[in-house]
């Protein structure tokens, strides 16, 4: 079993968990994932890695609490496990041999663009993150990446924190100010990322993204996680999550996304009325 | 007094019309009386051609002897000396195929039902004799199983019999494999399989779930570890796919994800967490076994049009005579000579439909059967929602990529030198899917007993 040794909220919707998984952590490296089910009648559901202590045997999580898997998960207390726990699985993402790397997160991306800042940082390479919100109450991980970081820069869409703006202003920005990447590494929506990649494409920078589609098993079974990448079908679960940005069709990873939309809203209105329920 | 009818007799079933809408078993099982009449055609050949044709070599006239003279207990015993998953193999081996080709009465006639028999054997046993197996002392040595589907499962318990020390690694969260995130309930109630395992536990095999080999721990780790074998029955891996135009639009499923989420993960169920697309009109393209699954579950789950799709004739298809029988018998249409060109956008991303193209068959190809060709101007589209493809899988590479100088072919199945499933590394043993690509659960489980005696035979040498 997989005990939840601390809970914490970032923000309104933002959950950390530290889980005690001594295997997993033995192994963990920044990129990959782990699927976890709640309960044994519950949905496996993939998150990626935020963080790992090999020696303390645990591995981090940090999700948005948005569908009803996620509810299901954030109902749990420290003390509690989670019934199923795998992983680490998908390919670590390459930190190796990168002298200056501008790393993006958006929004809960920032918690998966940690651990690779954070290695990119302990590997020597200069590091510029980029962090992306929709307001000042959702901002997360700022005093993390800060300690891993050359440079940081804070962008909300409202204004109400750091920079107004987008992610791709500031890269813009960014590269206007003469820094040279050797790679931009980006982590976040999809849209997002596809955006960045636009703007990467402009400047010719090397862009990794990381994908995070549908999937069931995640091991290399079922091919739910299938991802045209370079005009080629790729599996996110074993060939990815990372790929080249500029090879990746985002529009069709976004209409992907959408196959369970009607169902997973049925899901979480049921959920949360049973929530409602137990708090009356 | 033999029983000279030339009919098996039939199996008990539940109507078409019934059973089309619910996930419980479609054959319900001989009773008692049925199987003991039809235990009396057999007519105990000294030369047991039955037994020589299977893959685990059950002393098939043994067993029905012990049946025809009324002694069940006897009987399972006779089974359960060559395979572990009787009630399994009694439902899903293709015993046209294997033992009941060979029987001498179906020379005149039809062979004796022997899988139907094996299967009532085991239903019976389990009702009215089991308790729980004896703990086996072990003799100290582990060994390592990756793996807990037919092969691994069929290895364990051979090895644990041994007095060896057991361990299987499952990356799922419920050990069965193929048995429980592939064939479907109506087929194989996963209940069954259930009691099946707990038997192995029972006995002190140690089944790990959660525990993808290749990731949490390395074949070379297990060494390190103190296990002196290992025996890599890792499944068959990534669906295949067409690489037509549209198979990226949503409601294109490969069989593996579709019967996934409805087998391993309860998406049948009204209350099911994992969700599944409430299909109208589906298409399943492929004509194996796995194809027949997936096209009867989608009927199941309350498509009104549900078709099989291939290239190939009806006579051509690879799927079991049942399983052909049973679709078709619970409306599935079938589409042979057909190919798909291209799966048609409703213009939102969905699946609208499929262009096909009609074949006719011409000259034999290399696996003998005669080969495909288009018919020219004979394209035509099929209004769809869904489209499952269903044309096999290739090998799982987490294995492959994380044990060095282990051998593997072009198609990225491991090579294994003889039929004991020795491998280009000591003490690798390998069998299954993971080394013949797809093929049926009681290759596998042949290919795990012929592991396990090569396993014990190696450990012995060692010492």
């Amino acid at each position: 079993m997989y005990r939840i040794l601390k809970k914490e909220m970032l923000n309104p919707t933002v959950m950390r968990m530290v889980v005690e998984a001594p295997l997993i952590a033995k192994k963990a490296q920044p990129g990959q994932f782990i699927i976890f089910r709640t309960f044994a009648d519950s949905e496996r559901v993939p998150l990626t890695i935020a963080d790992y202590d090999r020696e303390g045997g645990t591995v981090t999580i940090i999700f948005q609490i948005l569908g009803a898997s996620t509810m299901e998960l954030a109902s749990l207390n420290e003390g509690d496990c989670i019934c199923d726990f795998v992983g680490p699985l998908g390919t670590p993402s390459n930190t190796e041999n990168l002298k200056k790397v501008c790393v993006i997160g958006g929004g809960v991306g920032c918690a998966i663009a940690y651990p690779v800042a954070k290695k990119l940082h302990e590997n020597g390479c200069i590091v510029h993150t980029v962090a992306g919100f929709r307001n000042k109450e959702l901002v997360i991980l700022e005093d993390e990446f800060s300690k891993v970081s050359d440079k940081i820069e804070i962008m909300t869409d409202d204004g109400s924190y750091g920079e107004k703006g987008l992610v791709t202003d500031a890269l813009e920005k960014l590269v206007s100010e003469g820094n040279e990447y050797d790679e931009v590494i980006a982590i976040g929506p999809l849209i997002m990322m596809k955006f960045v990649c636009l703007t990467t494409k402009k400047y010719g920078i090397k862009t990794t993204v990381s994908m995070n589609p549908i999937m069931v098993d995640g091991t290399g079974m079922c091919g739910g996680c299938r991802l045209t990448v370079g005009g080629e079908t790729k599996f996110a679960c074993v060939d990815g999550p990372d790929f080249d940005g500029h090879q990746v069709d985002f529009d069709e990873a976004i209409n992907r996304g959408r196959i369970y939309r009607d169902f997973e809203t049925l899901r979480r209105e049921e959920n949360c009325n049973l929530l409602k329920k137990e708090v009356q | 007094m033999a029983n000279m009818s030339n009919k098996k007799h039939p199996m008990p079933s539940q109507e078409p019309q019934v059973r089309k809408h619910n996930f419980k078993e479609v054959a319900t099982g001989y009773t008692y009386e049925m199987a003991i009449e039809e235990a009396k055609r057999c007519l105990n050949c000294k030369t047991k051609p039955c037994q020589s044709k299977c893959p685990v070599a059950i002393d098939i006239p043994a067993f029905i002897e012990k049946l025809a003279s009324e002694d069940i207990k006897g009987a399972y015993e006779v089974i359960s000396r060559s395979s572990a998953l009787a009630s399994v193999c009694g439902r899903v081996c293709p015993q046209e195929s294997q033992c009941e080709s060979a029987c001498v009465r179906g020379r005149q006639g039809e062979s004796v039902a022997i899988g139907r028999l094996e299967r009532f054997v085991a239903d019976y046993y389990r009702e009215h004799y089991d308790s729980p197996s004896e703990k086996i002392t072990t003799n100290g040595h582990r060994v390592a199983i990756i793996g807990a589907g037919p092969s691994g499962l069929t290895a364990a318990g051979d090895l644990a019999k041994l007095g060896y020390d057991v361990t299987v690694f499952e990356a799922l969260h419920t050990p069965g494999g193929v048995l429980v995130y592939g064939i479907p309930e109506f087929r194989l109630p996963k209940d069954i399989v259930q009691a099946e395992i707990s038997k192995l536990e029972q006995m002190g095999v140690k089944i790990l779930t959660n525990m993808v080999v290749g990731k949490i721990i390395t074949v070379d780790e297990l060494f390190e570890d103190g296990f002196e074998a290992v025996y890599i029955a890792s499944g068959a891996g990534l669906p295949r796919f067409m690489g037509i135009k549209g198979e990226e639009l949503n409601g294109v499923y490969s069989a593996n994800e579709y019967l996934t989420r409805i087998n391993l993960m309860k998406a049948y169920l009204p209350d099911s967490k994992t969700p599944i697309k409430k299909s109208k009109r589906v298409a399943v393209v492929g004509g194996g076994n796995v194809a027949m699954d997936a096209a009867r579950s989608a009927m199941r789950l309350g498509a009104e049009e549900v078709y099989i799709v291939y290239r190939r004739g009806l006579e051509e298809l690879p799927a079991r005579k049942e399983e052909i029988e049973h679709a078709q018998e619970e409306g599935v249409i079938f589409k042979t000579l057909t190919n798909p060109l291209e799966i048609l956008n409703d213009g939102n991303g969905n699946v609208r439909g499929i262009k096909c193209v009609q074949m006719e068959l011409g000259e034999p190809d290399e696996s003998g059967r005669r080969a495909p060709v288009e018919k020219k101007d004979s394209a035509f589209e099929i209004e769809l929602d869904t489209v499952i493809m269903s044309i096999g899988t290739s090998p799982n590479p987490l294995i492959r990529k994380t044990t060095p100088r282990l051998e593997t072919n072009k198609k990225g199945c491991i090579v294994t030198f003889d039929e004991s499933g020795k491998t280009s590394r000591e003490g690798v043993f390998a069998g299954g899917d993971a080394v013949t690509g797809a093929a049926t659960v009681i290759l596998a489980m042949g290919a795990g007993k012929s592991a396990a005696k090569a396993i014990d035979e190696y450990i012995k040498n060692k010492h």
